[in-house]
């Protein structure tokens, strides 16, 4: 009797949980739906012409057109050059990316590596700096940018990355773990100097945590829309997300002159190159979220 | 073994880049407006910046000096620009994290279940996350063309015509900030679960708790601390909110201002209100150091601490990152 009991209430958890199984799998795949179908709808509205009304599921014939547009005189009237734009947006990704890896590494390298009387304190510091929203800095940085004749330039959109606390937060923890001092000791013994050995020995060793971090870097200064549009007036100067900006106050404004299609198309091509490393290393990016929490 | 040389000298000479440049790029501004949140400062620019004249006129400075705490009674004032700045991006950022938070602990209690083990977690996982790398302009933009009065999604709803009356602007901008962090706070959810010793799951499974009791009596408790942190963490990155809600509402915040958020009043009192724009910068640095101060105080919490204690991790995730 017990057994029987036993049994009856065995397959009854059992539909349980596949009714639960059921159940998470359709919420899971509602999820991935509208998670995906932003940028399915993105990608067939690049297909379509100028006016668009209503929702289509089905690419039209008009790609070929739009990605033209991106590149006519018209549209560098209009906004300004889209290879100069995303050659600007390259440019300034890329040395933020490297400054901001190198010398956080760096940064991290002297507490970690270092026994000096302020080393607690500087850590303690750069800790709180983490937590201060550039953008409570920013209107001062642009009087004093203004003062100098400084805006209009890259130089405060890249140099500022040398300091970058999130990034230095990430790597002394890394450190911790992979980077010990015997290496360290060793390469000390056999007489290389100091910054040599944290460049050809310690560096090395930092390889995945610099990795991730320059991909995060790259992609967090690919997307920024703040700071350039907040510094840069100039056409030539303009990075990816100040364009788009363009485009939208111009729909905004003048909503007969704006071709849909062609903006659509234009923001296919902004975030490209971040899909295509997402897509190549999401593996590390996924991996690596939980390890680095702290939004800087 | 003692040395006879001292190593000490260079730590504080790898930390000279560092410092010089937070010094001139974070520092020297921060206290500049801390300056100028105390002046009567304003400023008239001779020609607005075009595409034709791209550099302007030269900017004309009215700086009447101290005015002590003029700046931060008017923008306090119950229709001071932080005043209103700061209640809509409260509201802004609670339409997109309540949604977020209950969705991500259902999925993170999920993915975590060792009874219901689902497959295909690491393609969910990328997908789910994917948003969240997206420019955050371009997602936006495409949005505010699928709900402008005769978008896609206007047309699909019946034309409600969403982004001109206040609820439904701020359910767009809710929606998308949701769509981009929602993956996030799940991972960030899953860590803190499965931190968690599945003996006391299997202990639970005998004595008979049904999942719901399990998840309000053992893993809500056990993951307390890393929720606080998920939660402030996201305040702090609420607090920066600017991309979505200008992109959708423009300069204006429109419709009626209620998309105008804190940090989109810096980028519109740049050139005009600097002492009022100073005085809201120097609240919103006072409101992130607070948020930020609890937020260093759960990190010393050891289970939050574990979630970056590279040796505990297994290999794989031996990798991390960190973004704003």
């Amino acid at each position: 009797m017990a057994r029987i009991e036993g049994m009856a209430g065995e397959t009854d958890s059992q539909t349980r949980l596949l009714v639960r199984r059921i159940v998470a799998y359709v919420v899971l795949c509602f999820l991935v739906f509208i998670s995906l179908l932003p940028f399915y709808l993105l990608l067939i509205n690049a297909t379509r012409g100028k006016t668009q009304s209503g929702l289509k599921v089905i690419p039209e014939g008009l790609l070929l057109r739009n990605f033209r547009n991106v590149f006519s005189e018209n549209f560098k009237t209009n906004y300004g050059s889209f290879i100069r734009a995303f050659g600007n947006s390259i440019f300034v990704s890329f040395f933020t990316t490297v400054l901001s890896v190198y010398f956080s590494a760096l940064t991290a390298y002297a507490i970690h590596v270092y026994d000096f009387r302020l080393k607690k304190p500087i850590h303690t510091f750069i800790l709180i700096i983490m937590m201060v929203p550039t953008q409570a800095s920013a209107i001062g940085l642009y009087r004093m940018l203004k003062g100098f004749g400084l805006t209009d330039s890259f130089i405060p959109l890249i140099i500022p990355g040398i300091a970058a606390p999130a990034v230095y937060f990430f790597m002394i923890q890394y450190m911790a773990s992979a980077l010990p001092l015997e290496i360290v000791e060793a390469a000390r013994m056999d007489g290389c100097g100091e910054y040599r050995t944290f460049n050809t020995i310690v560096l090395p060793i930092l390889k995945p945590a610099l990795a991730v971090q320059a991909i995060f870097g790259f992609v967090a200064s690919w997307n920024n829309l703040f700071l350039p549009q907040m510094l840069l007036d100039k056409q030539e100067m303009k990075t990816i997300p100040v364009l788009l900006q363009m485009i939208k106050a111009n729909i905004a404004s003048n909503p007969m002159t704006a071709d849909t299609g062609l903006m659509n198309m234009f923001m296919v091509l902004a975030i490209l190159p971040v899909v295509v490393v997402y897509l190549l290393l999401s593996k590390n990016i996924v991996g690596g979220v939980s390890l680095g929490a702290v939004k800087g | 073994m003692k040395k006879g040389i001292s190593y000490a000298k260079w730590g504080y000479i790898f930390l000279i880049p560092f410092f010089v440049v937070y010094f001139i790029f974070s520092l020297v501004p921060i206290l500049e407006t801390f300056g100028y949140s105390f002046l009567d400062y304003v400023v008239s620019q001779g020609q607005a910046a075009s595409i034709r004249n791209p550099s302007g006129g030269a900017d004309n400075i009215i700086n009447n000096g101290f005015c002590g705490f003029k700046n931060y009674a008017d923008v306090l004032k119950s229709d001071g620009i932080f005043t209103l700045s700061f209640k809509n991006t409260t509201i802004l950022w609670l339409i997109g994290f309540i949604p977020q938070i209950i969705v991500s602990l259902l999925l993170a209690s999920w993915f975590t279940d060792i009874r219901l083990k689902l497959k295909a977690q690491g393609f969910f996982k990328t997908v789910m996350y994917m948003p969240n790398v997206i420019m955050a302009s371009a997602i936006s933009l495409l949005f505010f063309s699928l709900f402008i009065k005769n978008g896609a999604i206007d047309t699909m709803l019946g034309h409600p015509d969403m982004l001109n009356n206040v609820t439904g602007a701020r359910i767009v901008v809710g929606l998308i900030n949701f769509l981009m962090w929602y993956g996030n706070t799940t991972i960030l959810l899953m860590a803190a679960m499965m931190g968690i010793d599945t003996s006391l799951y299997e202990a639970a499974q005998i004595d008979g708790a049904n999942p719901t009791q399990v998840f309000w009596q053992i893993t809500i408790p056990l993951i307390k601390p890393i929720l606080a942190f998920v939660i402030v963490t996201s305040m702090i990155g609420g607090l920066q909110m600017y991309d979505v809600p200008y992109l959708i509402g423009g300069t204006a915040g429109n419709p009626v201002g209620v998309l105008k958020t804190m940090v989109s009043q810096i980028q519109l009192g740049k050139n005009s209100s600097v002492g009022a724009v100073s005085a809201l910068s120097i609240l919103i640095f006072i409101v992130s150091a607070i948020l930020g101060f609890i937020t260093l105080k759960l990190m010393d919490d050891k289970s939050v601490k574990s979630m970056y204690d590279k040796k505990k991790q297994p290999k794989k995730i031996n990798m991390a990152t960190s973004k704003k």
